[in-house]
């Protein structure tokens, strides 16, 4: 059988759907698919909102199509399938001296996510956005594949990085890998005692790989302490792989509650000494911390849970410093939050980054933690800056639409070749990005 | 010393699996199917992966005329020579009812054919007397059900054929083993509804791998098959025949 009708959601599990999905095998499966049933494409469905459902509609599961098709161990140019996993190509590759240009938070994430999201990483104020690296991407239309460049079909190829899918199926992609000085990390850990010295350490960075981790309850003068990890690669001794563990089920209320957030906090900023310290890390630990423990979106409970991700001009950092006031007052975030200074590197119509400060938090999906959201989020648009899609659940048309100015372009170009609507996913419909 | 799998049936879910873990530790692989075009991503994946020769063949299990360019492609393929079979087609039992000339394709691509191709290429592994045979049969083969009877006949011939094969060239170094999965999710399975045990590819794959290392001669994968056919192999056919399993 080719499509199987069930239900599923995002990372965050607040948005379900209930649709028919195809998980096609090869190219061949997927061009018979696109040619009579096109529907929008979805990798591991690690997008937080509804940017991989299609409530009533159907869905193309491209991760069985995770093959490396060709590798140049000279100039570390890959061409790769995108269903898969930045974490795999990252195993592969590693140890022969090569990664991924960028990686996001989680290894689970495929190409094809990355692309359409342009996602960033740990490097974003050096390396810039996925997108950069890319340089030829092959989309599946209805007639065949179709391959896109950069200086061939710049307006098609800037509408589908960071085009939320809506160009059609990305069934491969050329992208440039970068060189690798080993295969661990060797990671610099400080602790950061209040916001304005964090915004300091992280312009003065020089590290390659830099992000912050922020306790997001702290308030007074302790507002904006966390934890500074600045990483490179290096050669030495792997420190041996441990296994994964599963939640298996999912955690009841108390589990996140505003005390033990608090707590553990406290002794999560405290675990780092007075003096900072450098360890060396597994490649992988550093930068999916979170992926050893699978299904952690469980922890959440059955109702779910939102990540706020925003990004603001330089300029504007004392906005984003009244935001997080606010979300340390309100006693809702949970341990999860990362503050990071992220360079202008953006290299599609729709992409998240700009030069500025980016803020995520996550929160357990209750009223209040909505209601906080969303006045995140006009402080966002009066910042002059963004909310990032790939984690978005909850905005409004109206909030999004100003805070990307080349939307117009993006339209044109997603219309050209998908003039029916087909690709459409939940999330576009909701922030009613094409039927305007 | 070096290491060659022949993978029949290599766009098969599993068998991409198998061919990459094989590749991630350094073997050779020539992959042996229908879909040339498929294979050859898998062969470039294997490549990537460590895997010094990674070829494509043309095998078509219902034209045994494909079979003997394989066996010729190997003649000059060095160290051990091993083969993996995971053929097969699972057409459902109502088509079947409704077009039984569909019988003997079905018996073709899960027995007779692989079957054919093993025998021919025995007397090579039995000359170089080392190597090893995985044969990818299905819990299926073990008692005939209602729902799937033509494809579990077509399996327990394959089991019975590999276990003579097994007996013949055990004694000269060539090690055979029978692979039973319960359900795996693949194409094959894909919009079936409620699948017991349901395992993934890679599991299935890294099973097979550690059994042929250890030289299994059955393996239930996953392991939990094993006590669960046990038990459903005791059933007399008294009850067996009037249950709905
Ligand atoms: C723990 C965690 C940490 C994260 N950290 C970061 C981070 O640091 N930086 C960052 O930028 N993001 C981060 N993210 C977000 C994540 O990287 C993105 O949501 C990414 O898009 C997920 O990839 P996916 O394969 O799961 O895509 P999905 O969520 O399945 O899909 C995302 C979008 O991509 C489209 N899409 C997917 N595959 C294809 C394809 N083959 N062809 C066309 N369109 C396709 C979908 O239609 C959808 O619009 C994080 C997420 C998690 C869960
Ligand atoms: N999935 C399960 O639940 C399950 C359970 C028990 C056992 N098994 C067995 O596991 C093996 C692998 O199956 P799978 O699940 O990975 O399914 P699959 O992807 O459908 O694999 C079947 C393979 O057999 C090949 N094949 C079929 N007829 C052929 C022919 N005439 N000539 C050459 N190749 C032929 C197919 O090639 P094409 O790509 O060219 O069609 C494909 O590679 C099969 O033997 C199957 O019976 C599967």
């Amino acid at each position: 059988m080719t499509w199987k009708t069930t239900d599923y959601s995002g990372w965050g599990r607040v948005h379900t759907a209930n649709g028919p999905l195809a998980r096609p095998e090869r190219a061949a499966a997927l061009a018979a698919l696109v040619e009579k049933t096109p529907a929008p494409a979805v990798g591991m469905r690690r997008s937080y909102g509804d940017a991989c459902l299609n409530d009533g509609g159907r869905m193309i599961d491209m991760t069985r199509m995770d093959r490396v098709l060709d590798f140049d161990p000279e100039t570390g140019e890959l061409h790769i399938e995108a269903g898969a996993q930045i974490g795999q190509m990252l195993k592969i590759f590693a140890p022969k001296g090569w990664l991924p240009p960028v990686m996001p938070g989680t290894g689970f994430a495929t190409v094809g996510g990355a692309i359409a999201m342009d996602v960033h990483g740990k490097n974003h104020h050096g390396a810039g956005s996925f997108g950069m690296h890319v340089t030829e991407i092959t989309l599946m239309t209805p007639k065949g594949p179709k391959v896109l460049t950069s200086q061939k079909n710049a307006s098609l190829f800037k509408a589908t990085i960071g085009g939320l899918g809506q160009t059609g199926p990305i069934v491969s992609a050329r992208l440039q890998m970068l060189r690798a000085k080993g295969d661990v990390m060797i990671v610099t850990e400080r602790r950061v005692e209040a916001w304005d010295e964090f915004l300091a350490l992280l312009d003065a960075s020089e590290a390659t790989y830099t992000v912050g981790w922020i306790d997001a309850t702290a308030h007074g003068d302790q507002l904006g302490r966390g934890i500074l990890e600045e990483a490179e690669t290096g050669a030495g001794l792997i420190p041996p792989a441990k296994r994964g563990k599963r939640i298996p089920i999912d955690a009841p209320a108390i589990a996140l509650s505003p005390s033990v957030v608090r707590t553990f906090n406290a002794a999560y900023w405290r675990r780092v000494p007075d003096k900072g310290r450098t360890v060396v890390k597994p490649i992988d630990n550093f930068f999916f911390p979170l992926d050893k423990i699978h299904d952690w979106n469980r922890l959440y409970g059955k109702t779910g849970f939102h990540q706020f991700q925003c990004v603001v001009p330089i300029e504007a950092a004392d906005a984003l410093r009244s935001m997080l006031e606010r979300i340390a007052g309100s006693g809702l975030a949970s341990p999860l939050a990362v503050l990071k200074r992220m360079g202008p590197g953006r290299a599609g119509h729709m992409s998240f980054p700009m030069e500025g400060y980016t803020l995520a938090v996550d929160f357990p999906n209750r009223h209040a933690a909505q209601r906080l959201i969303g006045e995140l989020e006009t402080a966002t648009v009066q910042a002059g800056g963004r909310v990032y899609l790939a984690k978005d659940a909850l905005a409004g048309p109206e909030t999004v639409r100003g805070m990307y100015p080349e939307f117009s372009a993006w339209l044109k170009a997603v219309k050209s070749v998908d003039p029916d609507g087909h690709y459409i996913t939940d999330l576009v419909r909701r922030l009613e990005l094409r039927t305007i | 010393m070096s290491q060659t799998w022949i993978i029949l049936g290599a766009t098969s879910t599993i068998a991409r699996s198998f061919a990459r873990l094989v590749s991630d530790r350094g073997d050779s692989v020539l992959l042996a199917g229908r879909d040339m075009v498929d294979m050859q991503a898998t062969a470039t994946d294997c490549a990537a992966r460590g895997a010094p020769l990674a070829e494509t063949i043309a095998f078509d299990a219902r034209d045994a005329a494909s079979f003997a360019k394989i066996l010729k492609r190997t003649s000059d393929i060095e160290g051990t020579l091993s083969v993996a079979v995971f053929v097969g087609s699972m057409p459902t039992q109502d088509a079947l009812d409704a077009d039984p000339s569909l019988i003997l394709g079905t018996v073709t691509d899960n027995f007779t054919g692989p079957a054919e191709f093993l025998t021919m290429i025995a007397p090579l592994l039995e000359a170089r007397g080392s190597g090893t045979i995985v044969g990818v049969g299905s819990v299926a083969g073990d008692r005939g059900r209602i729902g799937n009877y033509v494809y579990g006949a077509a399996k327990a011939g394959f089991h019975t054929y590999l276990s003579g094969l097994r007996n013949r060239l055990g004694r000269k170094g060539v090690h055979v083993m029978t692979v039973k999965p319960g359900t795996v999710d693949t194409a094959m399975t894909w919009g079936m509804d409620k699948l017991p045990f349901l395992a993934q590819p890679e599991k299935i794959a890294s099973d097979i791998l550690r059994g042929a290392d250890r030289q299994k001669d059955t393996l239930y994968t996953p392991f939990i098959w094993w006590p669960v056919m046990t038990v459903i192999r005791l059933i007399p056919e008294r009850i067996f025949k009037k249950l709905q399993i």
